[in-house]
Parts: structure tokens; sequence; C-alpha cells
């Protein structure tokens, strides 16, 4: 039926409807508030949980992603956040464009030297509790450019991160998936540890004075915040 | 004569209609040291102090309007700077020049003041190789962090070196001269790298005054990836044709691995197969269909500013072409389908199901794209965002090197697909797009007609493939398992990409992997005209001309 022939049965009259919702409910009380959760609290209305329990559960269930592109993952992304895959359904689709709202940090591609501290920036932006995804084996080890000159070998090395998503690019289900596994970590309350990383930003005067520091002494302010790459240490 | 006018020089031409090398060498007097020979066209080698003179010879007095690439190399005794020009009328009339400087002093001139494009890529040729211009406007790094030590793509670079990037605030350009120093009333405002309307991390700098774009500068390399790196260490047959899926991951993924297919081949003299050729000309245009797909639905997400409809729209349909495109190749994204010689694997079994498919999403398509065209282009709110903003001309186009929709929707006429023709491209029947407007909406109207002539085209290569006779279906040459391909052979080959002209130089020396390999990237070119269509304009504006230049950040940074 083509929806600019309106149906009889909104335009005449509205006993179909009343009839459908009727058939729907059954008699009684509403069914459809008989959920199987309801059912495990027996009649009482109240349940009795730990507040940390609770508060895991509801993050979980409720989080907002970062909108951020980087590289070829960000277009599956996009393609999972549309329609078709609809992140949507997983309580996890609004993305947000501003960090200082968002509550997962979905790394969809390659970093490379001149991103990293931009990244890491955007990351200590967003309020705590705060959680990562690595879409792709850029971002968790360099994935195909893994021996370039530019390339940080991973996400890791600069941010804290809850999930490695293989592929390249992981197919939107994949992203799903994990997107899933993260929302049960979280509703269990685990997270991952914070460690230092290898590649943290600091200030240029507290680097240890070797070579390149004399050299750069010039171009650059002690107060400058600086990320040191250390190529050789890389995995 | 002044770099915007309308030229009308031919370059001159043997009686076959090839470039006349002679009557060149004779133009260009004693700056020509010696001449060589690349696959593609006559080199000639000149002075470094006289590449401007050069240059402006061959483009007023001969017609190479087109400076499509300039590539820099370092050989154990010299440091090289190729300038590949090229005619926009004619593009198969190439000639190149190549200016060599010695390795202790590697300083030739700059071709900026001749073309403006030269701008960007001789500062990317001095960020990677090390080579310095003299001349140049503001030869800074471009890709690498400004703090970044040695140039990696030099012979003796050492890969393990530590490297301090900085992160600092950005500082008013203009404050200074332009506006007067401390009164100044103009204030500066980062877009990214992290900014949902520059389609991936692209930075760009810019100074408003008022609501005003007073100045811009794109700037990039926040996704430089060591593309050519990657590829001048792989092996010609099979090692280097997964990258090019990376470059423009829109996905123009066969466009790109055409690319390189076609300069290899050139270069390994390999012939491709008909049969083979029909096929990569059918993904090559779905490709574009999911490219022009993409760019239309992120445009109208920069403009309305929100998951509406018609980028919903755009991901539905994209869904359908990667779909296709899987069923074919085996992936949705990184296809590397393409092999020296043809392609990897036949159309899938069964064939008439898969016929069907396609025909079925090309029936569908003019009533989607009249969709699109209701909720877009008929849209007035739309139109008042993107009629005349963003203007860019003609002329100022190509003294850009900006190629494909970008400089179609300026009118200028020139796609490689017809006029350099490859695949089976000539022999199909289809149209050219092109709009005079100049402006946003104008490359939106053409990146949506040449969706419907894309549709043409595959509609094509499906009659000829189903008829194609069974035991003539032949889907790769004979081709070595290692490639060697003689030492000193050159060539820069270019295919149309879904942004514009996508070329390949390439520098065998005698191993299977190539000596220099370096990309031409369309988005390069035209995000590089940015300046040119956004200064003076709003700041909504500026957010409509990026998404309507349509960059993709991977194919921006190699
Ligand atoms: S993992 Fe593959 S698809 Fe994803 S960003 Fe890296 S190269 Fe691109």
């Amino acid at each position: 039926m083509s929806s600019d022939q309106p149906r009889d049965s909104i335009t005449g009259t509205s006993e179909p409807l009343t009839d459908t919702r009727e058939a729907r409910m059954g008699e009684g009380v509403d069914s459809r508030f008989n959920s199987k959760l309801r059912e495990a609290f027996g009649s009482t209305p109240f349940i009795l949980t730990k507040f940390d329990k609770f508060m895991n559960w509801v993050r979980g269930s409720s989080m907002f992603m970062l909108q951020f592109g980087i590289a070829c993952c960000s277009i599956e992304m996009m393609h999972t956040y549309s329609v078709k895959h609809d992140l949507d359904r997983f309580h996890a689709g609004v993305p947000r464009a501003s960090p200082r709202q968002a509550d997962v940090m979905i790394v969809p591609g390659t970093i490379v030297s001149k991103f990293a501290p931009r990244m890491k920036r955007v990351y200590d932006q967003m309020p705590e509790p705060k959680f990562v995804v690595n879409m792709g084996n850029c971002s968790t080890s360099g994935g195909p450019f893994q021996e370039g000159y530019n390339v940080v070998k991973g996400a890791e090395e600069v941010i804290p991160v809850d999930i490695h998503i293989p592929g390249c690019p992981p197919r939107p289900e994949a992203l799903v998936y994990g997107v899933a596994k993260l929302q049960e970590r979280i509703a269990n309350g685990e997270s991952s540890p914070v460690t230092v990383k290898p590649y943290e930003l600091e200030e240029f005067g507290d680097l240890d004075r070797d070579e390149l520091v004399q050299k750069l002494a010039d171009d650059i302010d002690e107060e400058t915040l600086v990320m040191r790459y250390n190529w050789a240490d890389s995995p | 004569m002044s770099a915007y006018e309308e030229r009308n020089v031919e370059p001159p031409t043997t009686e076959s209609g090839d470039v006349d090398g002679d009557a060149i060498e004779e133009l260009l007097g004693d700056h020509v040291l010696d001449r060589e020979d690349h696959l593609n066209a006559d080199a000639y080698v000149v002075r470094a102090d006289a590449v401007q003179d050069v240059l402006q010879t061959l483009r007023d007095e001969a017609g190479f309007d087109h400076l499509s690439c300039v590539t820099a190399e370092e050989h154990e005794d010299r440091f090289e700077s190729i300038y590949h020009l090229k005619q926009y009328d004619d593009p198969t009339n190439e000639v190149s020049v190549v200016v060599p400087t010695s390795r202790e002093e590697p300083v030739s001139e700059s071709a900026a003041p001749v073309f403006r494009t030269a701008d960007w890529h001789e500062r990317e040729a001095y960020d990677l190789v090390g080579v310095q211009y003299e001349d140049h406007p503001n030869l800074e790094r471009i890709l690498l962090p400004d703090t970044w030590q040695g140039h990696p793509l030099g012979l003796d670079y050492n890969q393990d070196k530590p490297q301090i990037v900085t992160f600092e605030e950005n500082k008013n350009p203009l404050e200074d001269h332009a506006r007067g120093g401390e009164d100044s009333d103009t204030m500066y405002l980062n877009i990214g790298p992290h900014h949902p309307a520059t389609h991936g991390v692209l930075h760009v700098e810019t100074v408003l005054d008022g609501e005003q774009v007073a100045d811009v500068n794109p700037d990039i390399g926040y996704l430089h990836r060591c593309e050519e790196q990657m590829a001048q260490k792989g092996t010609y047959r099979y090692q280097i044709m997964p990258y090019p899926d990376r470059w423009d991951y829109g996905p123009g993924g066969i466009i790109n691995e055409w690319a390189y297919a076609r300069a290899a081949e050139d270069l390994a003299d390999i012939e491709v197969p008909e049969y083979a050729q029909v096929i990569r000309t059918m993904g090559a245009e779905m490709c574009r269909i999911a490219c022009h797909l993409l760019a239309t639905a992120t445009f109208a997400l920069d403009l309305y500013g929100d998951f509406t409809a018609i980028f919903m729209y755009g991901m539905r349909d994209r869904e359908v072409v990667q779909n296709l495109l899987e069923d074919l190749t085996g992936q949705r994204m990184m296809f590397n389908y393409l092999r020296l010689g043809g392609v990897v694997w036949d159309i899938p079994e069964p064939r008439e199901e898969y016929f069907e498919n396609v025909r079925d999403f090309l029936d569908d398509l003019p009533a989607k794209l009249d969709e699109y065209h209701d909720l877009i282009t008929e849209n007035e709110i739309f139109q008042s965002r993107c009629v005349d903003t963003g203007y860019l001309d003609p002329e100022v186009a190509k003294d850009y090197g900006v190629t494909g929709p970008v400089a179609r929707g300026s009118g200028v006429d020139y796609d490689l697909r017809r006029d350099d023709s490859y695949g089976y491209y000539d022999e199909l029947e289809w149209d050219v797009v092109t709009e005079d407007g100049g402006d946003n909406f104008a490359r939106l109207l053409v990146r949506m007609r040449e969706i419907e002539e894309s549709a043409r085209i595959i509609e094509q290569c499906v009659d000829l493939l189903e008829d194609w006779p069974e035991d003539e279906r032949e889907i790769q040459a004979n081709v070595p398992r290692t490639l060697k391909p003689e030492a000193g052979k050159e060539t820069y080959r270019a295919v149309e990409g879904a942004k514009g002209e996508l070329g390949i130089y390439i520098r065998a020396d005698g191993t299977e992997k190539p000596g220099r390999f370096k990309i031409r990237s369309p988005a390069f070119s035209n995000l590089s005209a940015l300046q040119e269509m956004s200064t003076g304009e709003y700041i909504p504006d500026l957010v409509a001309t990026l998404g309507s230049l349509d960059v993709i950040l991977g194919e921006v940074d190699r």
C-alpha cells in the first residue's frame, strides 16, 4: 500500500486500532510489563543491588561514542552507525562530536607521529569513566603500515585500550561484537588498567638532555608539550 | 602574461600526432643539458637555475598547462626533481623536465611562481627527500611534523632514530602583517584535526574577520602512513597491490589498484586480456559510484550537521554496492582484486545471479537518485548553502592542478577515461559530465550525474560479460612470477580516480622492487586550492567547500 493513499483505518473509524491494541494486550493488567526481569523480581517492584553494580549496568547500557574518524576503518564505522547495522540497537549508536560528551572512543585507523599527541589530548578531554575500542589492525599494532617511519605501533602506545578488534577493516558485524563485549566488561565492572604508556605528553624541559634535545633546544620552548618517539624500542 | 589568462597554444607535434621532441628541445634552447627517454614522454634534463624559465616556456609557448606531478628522488650521486607536464586539452601530450642537483648542495629553483600547484608538491619533495627549492614562498615540512629530523625517503635515513613532536597551540599567522598587529580584530580558529566536518584528520588553520574567512591554510600530514615507502619495500608482482586500496578508501579500491597496475604493466610490458579489462572497468565504476555516494552523503552531513535521512540513504545505497563488490572480490573495502596482467578471479558463480543483482541495483538507481534530488538539490535551504559559494575559476583550477569532479564542476573538460583512454572505456558509450557553475553546487551535481554515467558504463559491461564466449574468458595474462623491469626505466601513468587524476611514477632499478614509487594524489592538489576558494567567504561556506572538495585524507597524506 502506498503512503499517498490514506488507509481506511486512519480516516474512517478508530475501531481497527482499538481492536489491535486490545488483541495485543489481552485482558486484565497490561502483560507487556510482565517482562522476564519483572518475573525475576517477583511481586515487588523494588530491587536490592549494590550501587556500583547498578551504575556499571547503566554505563554499559547507555554509551555515547565519540565521533572520531581517522582512516579507512572509519568508513566501516560509519556503516556500523547507520542503517542496516545500526549500532544504536545496542545502546551505543549516538556519536558525539565533542569528547566532553563521550564515554567511548573507537579508534578507527592508523596513528601517525603527528596525530598521536592530538589523540592523547582528545582522550584526556573525555570525562571519566571512559573506554577505548581499537578498531582494526592499524590501531592495534600499526597494521599494514607497521614498518613505516612515521607510524605509531598501535594506539596502546599512547592510551589505555579495553577491546581490540582485528581486521583490515573489521566488518561492521565485528565492530558490533566488539562493542557488545565492551558492554559486557563494563557491566562486570572491568576496565583496562591505567598504566604508564611508552609515549606520553611531557614538557620539553623535562626530557633528558641528549643529542636530539640539544639540537631542538633553540626551536622548542621549555614549557611546550612534546611527545618523544623512541622508534628503536617500538615492538 | 598573467597566470590566470586563458592560453591557446598547442604543443608542436610530428605528423603522427605525437609531441615533437626536437621542436621542444629547440624551444628550450641551451637550458637543455641532455635528453632522456621516459616510457610516457620525452624528458629534458635542465639546469637547476633555469626551472622557471623552462616551465614558463613550456606553458606559454608549447601549451603544457598542467603540472600534474613533481617527483623528487635521491640517487647515489645526485638528487633529481622531475616535473611531469601535460596538457589539459589533450593529456596524451606529455613532457617531463628533469632537474638534477648535486648531493652536497641539493638546491634547485622553485617552480611555484609559474605553477601554483608546485608549491605543495615541492614542499612534499623537500619534506620527504630533502631537495631545497630556492625562491619557494614557504618551504616548510608539509606531511611530517616541523621538528622532524632527516628526510625519510633519502638514502641514508635511519628509521630508528628517536623523534620529538610538539603539541602546541597554533599562532595567528596573519596577526602581524595583515591586520595591524596589536589592534588586530581577527580571530584564529583551529578546525580539526579532530572535527566532524573535516572528513578525517585534516587540520584547517583559519583566520576569521568577524564571520568572514580572512585566510585559511590546510595543515595536512595527520595520516601520513608512508605509503610510498611501503610500496618501495614491496615486490611488483604481489606485495604492492594491497596498498593502493588504502589510498582512497572511499572505497576507490579498484580504481587505485588500476593506477598502480597501469604504471607497472607499462613498465613490464604486459598486455591485459580484453575480458579482464571489461571486468576491471565494471569494478572501477562500481567503486566510483560508492565514492560519489559517500561524497554526497557526507556533504549533506556537513551541511545539515547531523545524521539525517540523506546520510542514511547514502549509506543504504553504498551497502548495496559494497555487497556487489564483495561478491566480486571477496572483501567489502580492501579488495586486492587486480593483478598485474588482469584480475585475480572471474565473476562469481552462478554468473547469472550476479549479473541479475547488478542489474537490480542499476534498475533501482534512477528512482534513488530522484530521491536524492528531491531531498538535497531541490531543497532551498541546501541551495542557499551551496549555490555561488566556494567559487573556483577554471583557469585558477588549472593553475592548481585541480582535476576530477572538482575541475569538471568548474567547466574544465578533463577526464582521463576519455582523454587518455585505458581499459575498455573507449569502446563504450558514455559522456564526460561537466558543469559551468564552479561553485559547491556544481561540484555536487557533477558527482550525482557521474553516478548515472557510471551506471551506464556498468550496464554495458554487464551486457558484454554476459555474452562473452566461455572459452575466451581469459582473466590474466601470462606474467612471470618475479618481475624485474630493466634498471633505469621510468614511467608516469595516471588513471581517472574518483577524485581526479591518480598518477603513479615508478623508476625501476633492476631489482624486483621499485627504486622510486611516487603517488600523485588528486585530492592533494584539489585541497591546495581551498584557500583560493574560501578566502573572503563566510565560515559556514568554508565547511561546505571542504565537503564539496571530497577529500579523503588517506589519499591526501598517503
Ligand atoms: S586496519 Fe586496515 S582498514 Fe583499518 S585503518 Fe588500518 S589499513 Fe585502514
